[in-house]
């Protein structure tokens, strides 16, 4: 070690790069100065690193396909794809710069178009920024398997290919389309499972197929059959039936696709799996949703130093310092509310300006900071603190504990009260003494998947009569689901579960069913 | 301490969505059609050939799930850039109402419902124009081929595969280096290595062993000399690299001849609009055709009702006429344009002529005539479709009725090769017409 930072001192001084272009040596010798940074600076833990240069098409296929390496084929990703690629070739977007990979190593992808000073950025972004966050951040941790998620891919692929072959394109599409439409309610967010380990996944599909060639679902064999005395059995009995069967189908449950993949009668052990691969996949994004805005701050943090380390240490020029000044003050920009390019707040500017409105309170804190964070204010240890965060909070939480007043100020942050039945809007908080919290409060708020996304379980299953499934939206402050896109969704369970489905919006505070949605199969009465 | 690897992906097979793209494109298979078709419409006979933009209604490709309705239930947001407000200012609604944008808070999704916009490639576009025609797979593939090349001598280059290697070239550039920078020649080496010998031989013979004073110093030279050339031999090579001459070749395009289109067409009130519709699909494919074969293809637009006129693309297609339908008035045009700008050495002559089969009655004969002794000598290929509606098909079907122009045209039809008669009532009746060109033309193509 100590050699190396000796090597390292040595180099001070010299220019890694004069010209825009880049060659492999180039960027070796960029990515040691960087990582030399990273490492022994920042004292940054990542994954060892694979940086890959790919062209500006290969950047588009990897765009469509979710941003993964490799991934199965469908429809959706080819839609996306065309669009981009029409998008790209006009000039009405641009390519993102990288892509990097929640993997064991942690992939970077780089287009070859990048001048050196934007290989170098992202470089230090994705490399040491996101990487660190992957390795460190507890929801990753717990959720995803950064070892496992490439030979999962893998083998997804080639699984959903061979049951292409097997049982035809519109089949598997059919599956696919509906678990797509499912995604998001895919994933258990309340209780975490355990780690998933994807090598394991692979065995257990194997023998599952065994498994079920050798039994059939006892559960649906034995069905009870109606009785009559239905009517005259009293509340107390009823209610104890009730409480049996959701104890049998472990209701309600969170995860749609979960219990459609372990209950519904009459899928296939195929449909099944596939149904349990876009459940992973999911799983595997979750920790990103949940903290984009952290991990871009993280990221952005971490290229502004290193940036500015080894513009400090003379090693780029004040040429290449300029255009990276150029390139991130494009990407942490944050447009007003009232300007048209307004979309909500930018996870980059949001994430940038917290993390260095971090460093700041831990190295000159004002009394103001010393009042609102006395834990940090003033420990002159920036990095430190901002890795403890980095490693134990999501953006919800983060905003909650982190925003400070100042920030609010900086951002000029209001916040705006909405009631469908009031004819005006009304500004219930600005960034004063009597508004920070609420600001603060509403902001976390946004940045909360569960409050983001819809609160969906199963809840019921009528297996005495016509099978019916019972889902429930419970619908918080009026908020109602998007009515065209849950019938399709419906239809979608419907197709999977194969008897009727009911979708109950039931208000949060009274538990009163406000309103019903249908899908009944069209071959019921065939059947 | 972590590792890096730089691996360089830029050479991976791209087209990694070729898949999906294909799935994308099954999935949209109706509204794609129905662009396609509509492209066709708006399209000249000779664009046919590049790929084009399409638009299709975005929702047939919807991706829905459980989200939150962008409006309506109480809300609370936090917007960055306050200007004026402070707590309790209470702000109109933005415009709008339930149709519009609710202004910054406009909802996530909401270019769901817009028209999705793409591209699709040459072969794409190919493959769905060519759908309903029954087109037979084999036609299919050399239609979309792009031309043919054939390899050709074109000089010589410094680079190129051994097996290229011109020798004669080669030896020749080395040769005259070896004379530019005086390289010596294994004879005169030899030579030197006898004289040496004979000297050394001399020096045994003597008593003494030794030469004399003027030998001596000759034999010095020489093994100065000797040590030299061979120097130069080791430093100068035989072949040098910058000796190598390859034959070069060149792809040419083959076959490499021009050809003229004719489409006649009656354009009178008889004609609607599926009539020409179908007429331009004909005309679209047999320019295809002449297009894969010909390097160079003119297309010449001939209609007539009671008069013929040469007229562009448009008026040929989308403008209507009043009048009589007197056939002959277009062959007589057809016959002058011939004469004025393609003389029948220099190109191949196809001819085309749509049109539902009426024609003033004392016509028929003159038709015949002009056909038999002016035109069908001169064209490679001349196809007349007539286009009648479905419903009367049935009906002349049933009657065995006949057209005045089929009545015509029959009998010159029955002893003439060149010339083809067919009837056509929907898309893909007119590819019986193409098979019977493709035959002929095998034989009888003149390149």
């Amino acid at each position: 070690m100590s050699t190396k930072t000796k090597s390292s001192e040595a180099d001070n001084g010299k220019l890694l790069f004069t010209s825009a272009d880049w060659d492999f040596e180039t960027l070796k010798a960029t990515y040691d100065a960087i990582e030399d940074i990273a490492i022994n600076e920042l004292k940054l833990d990542v994954y060892p690193n694979q940086v890959e240069v790919i062209t500006s098409e290969q950047m588009l296929d990897a765009y469509s396909s979710i941003g993964m390496p490799l991934m199965y084929h469908h429809w959706s990703f080819g839609k996306r794809f065309v669009r981009d690629d029409v998008m790209y070739r006009k000039g009405y977007q641009g390519l993102a710069y990288e892509i990097v990979i929640n993997s064991n190593p942690c992939i970077s992808y780089v287009m070859e178009e990048n001048t050196i000073v934007m290989q170098a950025l992202v470089m230090a972004h994705a490399a040491f920024g996101h990487n660190h966050f992957f390795k460190n951040n507890y929801l990753f941790k717990q959720w995803t398997d950064a070892e496992g998620i490439l030979d999962y891919l893998q083998f997804a692929k080639g699984y959903i290919a061979k049951c292409e072959d097997r049982y035809g394109f519109d089949a598997v599409e059919r599956v696919l389309d509906a678990a797509h439409a499912l995604m998001e309610q895919g994933v258990n967010r309340y209780s975490h499972p355990e780690k998933p380990n994807l090598a394991v996944e692979l065995e257990r599909e194997r023998e599952r197929a065994k498994y079920e060639d050798e039994t059939y679902n006892d559960l649906w064999r034995t069905l009870p059959q109606p009785d009559q005395g239905d009517q005259d059995m009293d509340e107390l009995k009823r209610k104890m039936r009730i409480e049996e069967r959701r104890a049998q189908f472990g209701l309600p449950e969170e995860n749609l696709l979960y219990f459609l993949e372990k209950n519904a009668p009459s899928l296939q052990a195929w449909e099944r799996e596939i149904l349990r691969i876009v459940r992973n996949i999911g799983q595997y994004f979750y920790p990103q949703k949940q903290t984009k805005m952290m991990n871009e701050g993280c990221a952005c943090y971490v290229h502004y130093a290193i940036m500015n380390s080894l513009y400090d240490r003379g090693r780029i020029s004040e040429g290449a310092m300029m255009e990276f000044i150029d390139y991130h003050s494009r990407v942490v920009f944050q447009a007003e509310y009232d300007d048209p390019r307004y979309s909500g707040f930018n996870p980059y500017a949001l994430g940038f300006a917290m993390m260095q409105d971090i460093h700041r309170i831990c190295v000159d804190p004002t009394d103001e900071d010393r009042k609102w964070f006395p834990d940090i204010a003033g420990n002159n240890e920036p990095v430190e603190t901002l890795k403890e965060a980095w490693a134990h909070y999501r953006d919800e939480s983060f905003i909650l504990q982190f925003l400070s007043p100042k920030l609010m100020r900086d951002m000029r942050m209001f916040m705006i009260d909405d009631q469908s039945t009031s004819p005006h809007l009304e500004v219930a908080a600005i960034h004063d003494d009597n508004g920070y919290r609420k600001v603060r409060r509403s902001l976390a708020r946004m940045h909360d998947i569960s409050v983001r996304e819809p609160d969906m379980q199963v809840v019921d299953v009528d297996i005495r009569g016509n099978r019916q499934l019972y889902i429930q939206h419970t619908e918080h402050e009026g908020i109602r689901l998007e009515k065209a896109e849950a019938q399709m969704t419906l239809g979608y369970i419907g197709q999977l579960w194969g008897y009727g489905v009911t979708l109950q919006a039931v208000d949060y505070e009274t538990g009163e069913i406000l309103h019903e949605m249908n899908y009944t199969p069209e071959d019921l009465a065939t059947s | 301490m972590p590792m890096l690897y730089i691996v360089d992906r830029r050479k991976n097979p791209t087209g990694k969505s070729l898949g999906n793209r294909q799935r994308f494109m099954r999935r949209a298979k109706a509204q794609i059609k129905k662009a396609v078709e509509d492209t066709i419409r708006s399209r000249g006979i000779t664009d046919i050939t590049s790929g084009d933009q399409i638009t299709i209604p975005g929702k047939t490709l919807k991706e829905p799930g459980f989200h939150h309705a962008g409006r309506g239930g109480n809300r609370n947001y936090v917007l960055p850039g306050n200007k004026k407000f402070v707590q309790g200012d209470r702000i109109a609604r933005p415009q709008g109402g339930d149709a519009g944008a609710g202004g910054s808070q406009a909802s996530p999704d909401g270019d769901g419902e817009d028209d999705f916009q793409f591209t699709l490639t040459r072969d794409e576009f190919l493959d769905i124009f060519f759908e309903d025609l029954e087109l037979p797979d084999l036609l299919k593939k050399s239609l979309k081929q792009t031309t043919a090349f054939r390899n050709a001598r074109a000089g010589f280059s410094v680079e190129g595969t051994p097996a290229n290697l011109s020798l004669v070239r080669t030896m020749r550039n080395s040769l005259a280096r070896r004379i530019g920078l005086r390289r010596p020649k294994t004879t005169e080496v030899r030579e030197l290595e006898e004289k040496i010998a004979a000297l050394q031989a001399k020096a045994e013979k003597r008593p003494n062993g030794k030469l004399t004073k003027a030998d001596e110093d000759s034999l010095h030279g020489l093994l100065a000399d000797l040590e030299e050339a061979k120097r130069r031999m080791k430093a100068i090579p035989f072949i040098d690299p910058i000796d190598t001459r390859y034959n070069q070749f060149q792809q040419i395009p083959d076959p490499n001849t021009q050809a003229v289109m004719f489409c006649l067409m009656d354009v009178s009130g008889s004609m609607s609009e599926q009539m020409k519709e179908l007429a331009k699909r004909f005309f679209m494919l047999l320019h295809l055709f002449l297009h894969r074969r010909y390097e160079h293809v003119e297309v010449v637009f001939i209609r007539h009702t009671s008069r013929a006129a040469e007229v562009d693309e448009e008026t040929f297609f989308y403008s209507r006429e009043t009048g009589g339908t007197i056939v002959s008035t277009a062959l007589e045009e057809m016959k002058k344009v011939l004469k004025d700008r393609y003389p029948n050495d220099q190109w191949n002559i196809y001819a085309a002529q749509a049109s539902d089969g009426d024609n003033y009655s004392n016509d028929g004969a003159k038709c015949t005539s002009l056909l038999a002794e002016d035109l069908l000598p001169k064209c490679q290929y001349y196809a007349y479709i007539e286009i009648t509606d479905e419903r009367e098909a049935e009906i002349f079907a049933a009657a065995e009725g006949e057209t005045a122009l089929w009545k015509a045209y029959a009998p010159l039809a029955s002893h003439n090769p060149r010339f083809a008669l067919k009837r056509v009532t929907k898309a893909a009746d007119i590819f019986p017409v193409f098979r019977e060109l493709f035959a002929k033309n095998r034989t009888e193509a003149r390149l």
